[in-house]
């Protein structure tokens, strides 16, 4: 056994009583600050639903044929839809997605600025990355706990728990992306007497973009991962469906809503991958992301 | 455009390395005493209004750095650039800025396109980044496809190109600058013998009629004295030589200029107009160009003891003998003696 050289009970008390003492005097500031997930998060999901099931499963067909220019996705979009909805998942499936959508798009209004300053700075690179790695590897619970005390059960801290969650990959992508720019190009930029933003939206991110859509693809994929553990703390969908197949031993229930969140990865996954892939063919970069 | 003993020391101490240097040290031992690297030592150079100045150098000789401290890609460790009456290394952010959109244009060995724009949007590129209007940019961007010989690939991208295209690109990309000066770094070295000399050809007739000060890098000697008006010669970052093709090749400075010199052919290499005798000027039954090889009149002296040489308005300047084109064709045999 390790010996008890000092008493911690201390430390964890501060921990405990700072966090109470932050909920209890800007529980209220918190609570404004997320506002606008809510309303995006509310919305996004109003705007789902109101749409006629057969209009969303054309408009995804329809992404799907401009990005592959191939029949195959379109069908297999299609039939895996109709599949959901046959099941009675529809409604569920459309709540999982605005959750992601939503995600996905909040992650990228963070990831994307903090990805590109971290690649101009050295110093921020360095604080930065201990940061990510922690974002990366904490176990979600550790956070989901605090946020739930914030904000209490629902979707809001669902949001906030699947954002820190999908993050990391996209800003250190965005990062790599910038920073793999080839030298010659940025150098003969700089000899035609580029500004720093004319360099950086000329150049850096236009070239950086088939990574920067690689983090994309990864931060929805990490967002359909949190669903189910999400949900737990008040995100319905597809997730809550997959927890409570497990909690009343349903295993139907637990299998159809899991293959649910499956359909909508490969359909996120395959939309993403191949809108980069085709960019990436137009600049005639060399090597294949897989 | 002049620079003026110009230093570079690569390193993080390079006052140090620096006052070494000044106090006459050389540079093997700055780089053991302080762990800098020199990379252009002490370089004087100047080169005129509306000539072809070539560095030419091995690699590792530092002409790469040298034609970067003339639009301040790099900035030297001592000495000073005067392009145009300013003084580059003077310049704030944004007078150095409008310095590049306006008076300086660069070619480079990797062509540095932009992948992901069309020929014409990477043409256009400078123009755009200068703030040119849009129509305006677009309009001079196809004259110059046009006049390199690209034409019909406007729509293209760098990557379907081959490499002699995309350095026509590169090209037309600086050309479309109408700056003073142009810079070329290895322009043509990545290029296929025979695509390199289209190339230089295409350079030489495009320089009849703009009249630009090129500044032009290469480790190709041959390269050097088919499109020089003038060389030097940079060995270790120290400047070895400068002068004509023909004052190199008939006094090389040292065993290392020597070296160059021996692989070349004098006979397509030397213009009658440096050998000919200014002071015959009696008629002659043949005449040729002062720019002429000796390679082009050999034939001539077949029927003719003397021709008449004329300058490029068709003017008599002057007459060249057998001898002195065998003269001047065995000329490095004295080196030998």
């Amino acid at each position: 056994m390790f010996p008890e050289i000092i008493d911690t009970r201390p430390l964890r008390r501060m921990v405990d009583d700072g966090l109470e003492w932050m909920v209890r005097h800007w529980g209220d500031g918190f609570e404004a600050g997320a506002y606008p997930l809510r309303v995006l998060l509310n919305s996004t999901e109003r705007f789902l639903l109101d749409l006629p099931w057969w209009l969303i499963i054309l408009l995804l067909a329809g992404t799907a044929f401009a990005a592959t220019r191939r029949w195959v996705l379109p069908a297999i979009i299609v039939v895996s839809l109709l599949g959901l909805g046959l099941m009675e998942l529809w409604e569920d499936a459309i709540k999982t997605m605005a959750l992601m959508i939503s995600a996905t798009l909040t992650t990228m209004v963070f990831a994307l600025p903090l990805g590109v300053a971290m690649a101009r700075s050295a110093v921020l690179r360095r604080l930065l990355r201990p940061v990510l790695d922690l974002m990366q590897t904490l176990p979600s619970f550790v956070y989901l706990i605090p946020v739930v005390m914030i904000f209490g059960p629902g979707k809001v801290p669902a949001l906030i728990a699947t954002i820190i969650y999908a993050a990391p990959p996209l800003i250190r992508l965005t990062d790599l992306g910038i920073r793999l720019v080839p030298p010659d190009v940025m150098e003969a930029a700089q000899a035609f007497g580029v500004t720093p933003r004319q360099k950086l939206f000329g150049v850096q991110i236009p070239l950086a973009l088939p990574t920067i859509l690689a983090g994309v693809n990864q931060a929805t994929m990490m967002a359909l991962a949190m669903v189910v553990i999400a949900s737990m703390i008040g995100a319905g969908g597809l997730g809550y469906q997959v927890l409570q197949g497990i909690g009343r031993l349903e295993v139907s229930r637990g299998l159809f809503a899991g293959l649910g969140i499956v359909v909508l990865a490969i359909i996120f996954d395959r939309i993403t991958q191949s809108f980069g892939q085709r960019l990436q063919e137009r600049i005639g970069l060399a090597g294949e992301r897989s | 455009m002049d620079l003026r003993r110009v230093t570079k020391i690569f390193g993080d101490r390079s006052d140090m390395a620096l006052a070494m240097l000044n106090s006459g040290a050389s540079k093997m031992e700055v780089q053991q005493k302080t762990g800098q690297v020199v990379g252009l030592n002490d370089v004087s150079l100047s080169v005129e209004r509306g000539e072809i100045f070539v560095v030419m150098g091995l690699s590792g000789s530092g002409k790469s750095t040298l034609i970067r401290h003339v639009n301040r890609l790099i900035d030297p460790t001592s000495g000073e650039v005067l392009v145009n009456g300013h003084d580059v290394l003077k310049m704030s952010l944004d007078e150095l800025r409008a310095y590049r959109r306006s008076e300086v244009a660069m070619v480079f060995q990797n062509f540095g396109l932009l992948p992901h724009r069309t020929v014409i949007d990477n043409v256009a590129y400078g123009l755009e980044v200068r703030g040119a209007e849009k129509g305006e940019r677009l309009e001079t961007a196809a004259r110059w496809i046009e006049t390199v010989g690209l034409g019909g690939y406007e729509k293209s991208r760098p990557h379907e190109l081959s490499g002699g295209q995309q350095q026509r690109v590169g090209l037309a990309r600086a050309l479309a600058m109408d700056t003073g000066i142009l810079l070329m770094d290895e322009a043509f070295s990545a290029l296929d013998p025979l695509i390199r000399s289209g190339m230089q050809e295409q350079l030489l007739d495009l320089q009849n009629k703009l009249h630009k000060t090129i500044f032009f890098i290469t480790h190709d000697f041959n390269e050097a004295i088919k499109i020089g008006d003038r060389i030097a010669v940079l060995n270790d970052g120290e400047l070895v030589q400068t002068g004509t093709p023909e004052d190199i090749i008939f006094n090389p400075a040292d065993s290392y200029v020597s070296d160059f010199v021996r692989d070349v052919n004098r006979a397509r290499v030397i213009r009658v107009g440096a050998i000919m005798d200014r002071n015959q000027l009696a008629p002659c039954q043949a005449e040729v160009q002062e720019n002429s090889s000796c390679e082009d009149v050999l034939p001539l002296f077949a029927r003719h003891d003397w021709i008449g040489v004329v300058n490029d308005k068709g003017k008599r300047v002057g007459s060249v003998s057998a001898k002195q084109v065998i003269g001047a064709l065995g000329a490095h045999h004295k080196l030998l003696d």
